[in-house]
């Protein structure tokens, strides 16, 4: 098949960049362990209230400067709905829904992930910096799903 | 100007009332879905509220299904069996035209079931409908005729292509009607996987014959289908812009074999990707999700194609009109025939939104922008600016086609004045919406300041520009539909050419490209491959089932 002498380097710089980007995007994800949130842990999702750790959500300390957070989102809202940590704390969200399909997200951090009934999702962030941070859930979840948020107090 | 006087109709009377029929019902809900898209950018700027009877995620369901899925199917079956009829001889046989009334109310009766339901309030799921969310059971029953019948316009064209090439045998088919067969092809396998997510998970499900649902995989069956749908969007556009536009501007097609190759490699590429709508998802693991998004991005590569060919093709024939130095041939181009103008800003718009297509598909930015309204910006720029823009400027020249009228030079400066409005509407709300999203303000969701929160409450300007975006594009809207009514019933009678470009002199194209056996033999494996072992899992390694919810 003839292909242009412009096209074939067209195709060739197009096509090289794009293995240089995945190549990239690999190293990212497991040398550098960005991978997404991919939590394999599962719960049934009609028991979530009577299942340790979520009968009973909140933060867990692991260490001074690392906490687990145990989180239910629900329609419409996060239980529990006020946390403090210090700044400079490592806190790792673990968050499951005991009704339909939520989001979890931090604006402003690289937390963000879908929060799924049947499913325990998480994701890790250190709040270097104080202030009142702002979770929302950013998946449709109903008539009330724009009032589904809470914070996070970094002090 | 637009006229040529070929003696007899490019589309007989019986196709020409087929397709017609299909772009009718498109524009109806166009119509109505720009309505429910400017109320919603209206509420979500903070300008209005709406009245007690309805709310914003009911028109957000309206408006989602009846863009995405009512006035893209329509018009593409509508446009593609106009093309096929053109390109063989003018008419569709018996046969094709029987398949096609047949799809064409199988898709009107899904249509009218589902916007119904949505009417009722009892199918606010939005268009994605995630379980465990439940809407009314005809909404899902809707949506499968809707599917159905479309399956029926890809046998109306696999039955025209099967008699073509039995009448020319040895012959290459035409390049509109090979097109056509790969976008077709496309669609039917795309839909088998929600088709098996409503038929045996949501219907069942939502009449109360089973009483859970396994989640993960009804997400996975839906957007094993979700991302080949936005290549069912884009590839009729591709068709425009390979095959009319180079007519409408007095050229050439570049290169049949490139064009087709692009094809075959839209329809590879585009099946086995879905995962990388579910980056955030728990339940599959980062491996999988990595194939996936490998296997995206290469898609990359057949839109650089079609990008080349574009550019090339209109600097041909910009040289060959008289333009000289690097950039001449540029002004040469008919920037006032709005059949090329709205395609051409279709393609602008095209670049920014595939490099944002390429920051959702990478798993570490995705995290940033996933849910979040820059997503939307991202599809406005793909489906409402450059597949929108491209079925409009179709639509200037296909309606006259196939009512026999012009396209009339007033027209054609209104359809330019409707495609400016449209362009810097699309513009100012997409725009907006990006740069929200990489703030981190969420999509699909009503006018909120999370209890004035700071950070939200910054964001309200930037939602104004919204709406005032939104607001644009009403006006378009309104524009567009009054100059196609125009077309049909009142513009004055005469012939319309329907541009097909040809290759400029004969040009071997490789015989493998046309061996369906062989591309399907891939596809399916490359699937398998994709598909298999993360679906096994998820039917073995799955939690406890949903009951379903209602939530509004």
């Amino acid at each position: 098949m003839h292909l242009h002498r412009y096209e074939k380097i067209w195709l060739i710089l197009g096509a090289g960049g794009l293995a240089l980007f995945i190549v990239l995007l690999c190293v990212n994800a497991f040398a550098m362990g960005m991978a997404p949130p991919s939590n394999m842990e599962m719960i049934d999702p009609t028991k979530v209230s009577e299942t340790p750790p979520f009968d009973n959500p909140g933060l867990k300390k692991i260490s001074d400067t690392e906490y687990d957070a145990y989180m239910t989102a629900f329609a419409f809202g996060f239980n529990p709905n006020k946390m403090e940590v210090p700044a400079g704390a490592k806190v790792n969200f673990h968050v499951t829904s005991p009704d339909v399909v939520h989001g979890f997200q931090i604006p402003g951090t690289n937390v963000n992930f879908m929060v799924m009934p049947g499913h325990i999702n998480s994701a890790s962030y250190t709040f270097e910096k104080p202030g009142e941070y702002l979770i929302l859930c950013n998946e449709y979840c109903g008539a009330g799903h724009q009032v589904m948020a809470t914070t996070i107090i970094v002090k | 100007m637009m006229q040529t006087h070929m003696g007899k109709a490019q589309v007989d009377r019986p196709s020409a009332r087929l397709s017609l029929a299909y772009i009718w019902v498109a524009y109806a809900a166009f119509g109505l879905a720009a309505l429910a898209g400017m109320l919603q950018g209206m509420v979500r700027g903070g300008l209005i509220e709406l009245p007690s009877w309805t709310n914003y995620y009911q028109i957000l369901t309206a408006h989602g299904v009846l863009m995405a899925l009512i006035f893209t199917t329509f018009f593409i079956v509508g446009f593609l069996l106009s093309g096929v009829a053109k390109t063989t001889g003018g008419s569709l046989h018996g046969t094709a035209l029987g398949l096609g009334w047949i799809g064409w109310i199988l898709m009107t009766v899904g249509t009218a079931m589902a916007v119904v339901t949505i009417v009722t309030n009892d199918a606010s799921v939005l268009y994605t409908f995630y379980a465990p969310l439940k809407a009314s059971p005809f909404f899902y029953i809707g949506a499968a005729l809707l599917v159905v019948g479309s399956w029926f316009g890809g046998f109306a064209v696999f039955s025209s292509y099967r008699k073509w090439r039995r009448e020319n045998r040895g012959k290459m088919s035409p390049l509109f009607v090979f097109m056509s067969v790969t976008t077709f092809v496309l669609w039917l396998i795309a839909t088998i996987p929600v088709a098996v997510e409503v038929l045996f998970q949501l219907i069942p499900w939502s009449l109360g014959w089973t009483s859970s649902i396994n989640i993960m995989l009804s997400r996975t069956l839906f957007w094993f289908f979700g991302h080949p749908l936005v290549y069912f969007w884009l590839m009729p556009a591709y068709i425009a812009w390979y095959v009319c536009v180079p007519r409408i501007i007095g050229g050439h097609v570049f290169s049949d074999s490139l064009a087709r190759l692009a094809f075959i490699s839209l329809l590879l590429f585009s099946m086995p990707v879905g995962f990388h709508h579910q980056l955030m998802e728990p339940g599959i693991s980062p491996g999988w999700k990595m194939i996936h998004v490998i296997l995206t991005l290469i898609v990359v590569v057949p839109s650089l194609m079609t990008a080349f060919s574009m550019f090339a093709t209109f600097e041909t024939t910009g040289r060959k009109k008289g333009g000289v130095g690097l950039f001449g041939w540029f002004k040469k181009l008919p920037w006032s025939d709005v059949r090329f103008f709205a395609p051409f800003v279709g393609m602008l718009f095209f670049i920014p939104a595939g490099a944002g297509g390429i920051i959702n598909a990478s798993n570490q930015m995705n995290a940033v922008v996933h849910n979040t309204i820059f997503i939307t910006g991202h599809f406005h720029i793909t489906v409402g600016a450059a597949v929108a823009l491209t079925f409009f400027g179709v639509s200037f020249w296909l309606i006259p086609v196939l009512t026999g009228r012009t396209l009339t030079p007033t027209a054609n400066r209104m359809g330019m004045v409707q495609t400016v409005f449209w362009s810097v509407g699309m513009f100012l709300m997409s725009y907006a919406m990006h740069y929200l999203g990489l703030q981190g303000s969420p999509r699909r969701t009503s006018f909120t300041t999370y209890m004035d929160h700071p950070l939200a409450v910054g964001w309200l300007d930037y939602q104004r520009v919204m709406a005032f975006g939104g607001g644009l594009l009403f006006v378009a809207a309104i524009l567009l539909i009054l100059i196609l009514g125009y077309l049909t019933f009142f513009a004055p009678k005469g012939n319309t050419e329907y541009p097909t470009a040809e290759t400029e002199t004969e040009q071997h194209t490789p015989k493998i490209l046309e061996r369906w056996p062989v591309w399907l033999g891939v596809l399916v494996l490359l699937c398998v491959l994709a598909y298999g072992l993360p679906i096994a899992e998820q039917l073995t390694h799955n939690p406890p089932g949903s009951p379903p919810f209602r939530t509004w």
